[in-house]
């Protein structure tokens, strides 16, 4: 696909002109002293984390250290055991806050474009609203497929849909729960792409959590390593953007966030 | 095979067979093959059909038992879509009425017809109960199986997206259990005809079940074969009509995509 070597040259300026009131900036998040426990089993506990506004932060960690749950929470679909999640000022509504989610989750039954417009207010005007999705499928490079079912998109299709969706409300936080996890590597890479130049143009608070390091250390300002419900590691990422795959820096990074990932168990590697 | 497909409308193989057996009847009558007391040959079903649509008996029947099929469709189905709705929504619903429910579906509805003549006579209530009766349980069930199966993975998608319970009833729930409710829906269209004909037979004053069953104590055969037509015709008209809806409603879906 040259989608993304295409929007690159002619979507940016049509992007930025198309907010003449520019996006919103990013809310910032702070956690305090969370807890979460689901029964008798402590997911995470005692928990403290301040993100700033507009930061892309990458939370990895094996499966079942609670990252998911620390962005379920972050989105408001669960309730804190104790401790408190502040997005914004906002302690418990957050209309601003946007979940993407590992699979497309597109209702078989709209159009791409009706799929796009579930990301709007439904009080807003009809025509406003298709104007909104026709521009957030321009940013992902699928103007051209509004008119179809989402069954006959690729799975990189669907889930750029999924990210029209996600971004079309101009959200100030976007939550993503692992979205590439399902495509295949080239299509990763483009995605990864293509999320980094959104989040550049709209600068909202960006937390991604992932299993693959590489995709980690690509994207994020910041990585957090959950380890059985604190934060084992919690380090900067300052290698500029835009960045290049296969960089020096990237790589000792990440082979040090692995390290560290199975230090952690007493496996030596 | 392709050949064939594209000589012919898409829907007219369908008719193919139907009107080969018309053929080889009339010729096998004609021949003397099928003597006419046992099974009048199609023409004599068509003069007969001439002859009571002339007299205006044929249109009166026709629309007396079309009018009773419609209106017990509409209240068994609309009681068991509300029904299945209700109880594929709320636990609790479920919970109060789906033991009860499943009791009284065990009992062939037909069984009942002793205690309505009973109840209503051989009026048309009689028939609308039945009727009603019949449709509901198709349409309940593969309501409810239709809720039940929609993803939850799109459902919490809907909440976090911040539906208010009715758009999300509207736009997500509702649409991924139509497929299922249309199942209902043509099961339910057969189960009327078939009520409909067993209650008009037993008891009626008017109807195509009436006609039929006034025929045979005239030794009419060809009003009575006539009357079956019509009721094959009838419930071939019905089923279009639900698959035509099912086309529309269910565009998104791969299995119609296919076939467009």
């Amino acid at each position: 696909m040259l989608a993304t070597a295409l929007l690159r040259d002619a979507d940016v300026p049509a992007t930025s002109s198309r907010n003449p009131a520019a996006p919103a900036a990013g809310l910032p998040i702070t956690i305090r002293n969370l807890d979460k426990s689901f029964g008798p089993k402590a997911v995470l506990s005692g928990l403290d984390l301040h993100i700033p506004a507009g930061q892309f932060v990458a939370i990895v960690g094996k499966s079942g250290c609670g990252k998911s749950t620390l962005l379920r929470l972050l989105v408001g679909l669960d309730r804190p055991t104790a401790g408190t999640v502040r997005v914004g000022d906002a302690e418990a509504e957050r209309p601003s806050a946007r979940l993407m989610f590992q699979e497309p989750r597109l209702l078989p039954w709209a159009r791409v474009l009706g799929n796009v417009e579930v990301g709007l207010d439904p009080d807003m005007p009809a025509q406003a609203r298709r104007e909104r999705a026709l521009n957030a499928l321009q940013a992902v490079g699928l103007a051209d497929r509004a008119g179809e079912w989402p069954s006959v998109l690729s799975g990189g299709q669907k889930q750029r849909v999924a990210l029209a969706r996600a971004l079309v409300s101009q959200p100030r936080f976007l939550a993503l729960d692992e979205p590439l996890g399902a495509l295949d590597a080239l299509t990763r890479i483009e995605m990864q792409g293509l999320i980094e130049r959104i989040w550049r143009e709209q600068r909202f608070t960006a937390v991604l959590v992932t299993h693959d390091v590489g995709e980690a250390v690509a994207l994020a300002d910041r990585i957090l390593v959950i380890d059985a419900g604190r934060i084992a590691l919690d380090v900067p990422v300052d290698v500029p953007r835009p960045r290049r795959r296969g960089d020096p820096r990237l790589a000792r990074l990440e082979g040090r966030i692995i390290e560290h990932l199975f230090n952690d168990q007493g496996l030596d590697i | 095979m392709k050949r064939v497909r594209s000589l012919l409308p898409a829907n007219a193989i369908g008719w193919l067979l139907p009107v080969a057996l018309v053929i080889v009847w009339e010729a096998a009558s004609r021949l003397g093959s099928i003597p006419a007391n046992v099974l009048p040959p199609p023409s004599g079903v068509l003069a007969a059909a001439a002859k009571l649509a002339r007299s205006g008996e044929l249109v009166q029947n026709v629309w007396v038992s079309a009018l009773r099929a419609v209106s017990g469709f509409v209240v068994g189905g609309g009681i068991g879509l509300a029904l299945g709705l209700a109880n594929g929504l709320s636990s609790l619903s479920e919970k109060l009425t789906d033991t009860t429910l499943q009791m009284i579906r065990n009992v062939p509805h037909l069984a009942m017809i002793p205690l309505v003549i009973l109840w209503f006579g051989i009026d048309e209530e009689a028939k609308l109960f039945l009727v009603a009766l019949g449709v509901f349980f198709p349409i309940y069930i593969n309501t409810l199986h239709g809720i039940r199966g929609v993803d939850p993975h799109l459902v919490e998608m809907g909440r976090v997206y911040g539906m208010s319970s009715f758009r999300l009833f509207w736009k997500v729930i509702l649409p991924g259990a139509l497929p299922s409710i249309f199942v209902g829906l043509r099961y339910a269209l057969g189960i009327m005809w078939l009520t409909l004909i067993v209650a008009e037979t037993i008891s009626a004053s008017s109807g195509i079940g009436y006609m039929a069953m006034q025929a045979r104590e005239f030794l009419l055969v060809d009003v009575v074969v006539l009357s079956i037509v019509i009721y094959a015709l009838l419930g071939k008209l019905a089923d279009t009509i639900a698959r035509l809806l099912e086309r529309l409603s269910l565009q998104w879906h791969p299995a119609f995509q296919a076939k467009s």
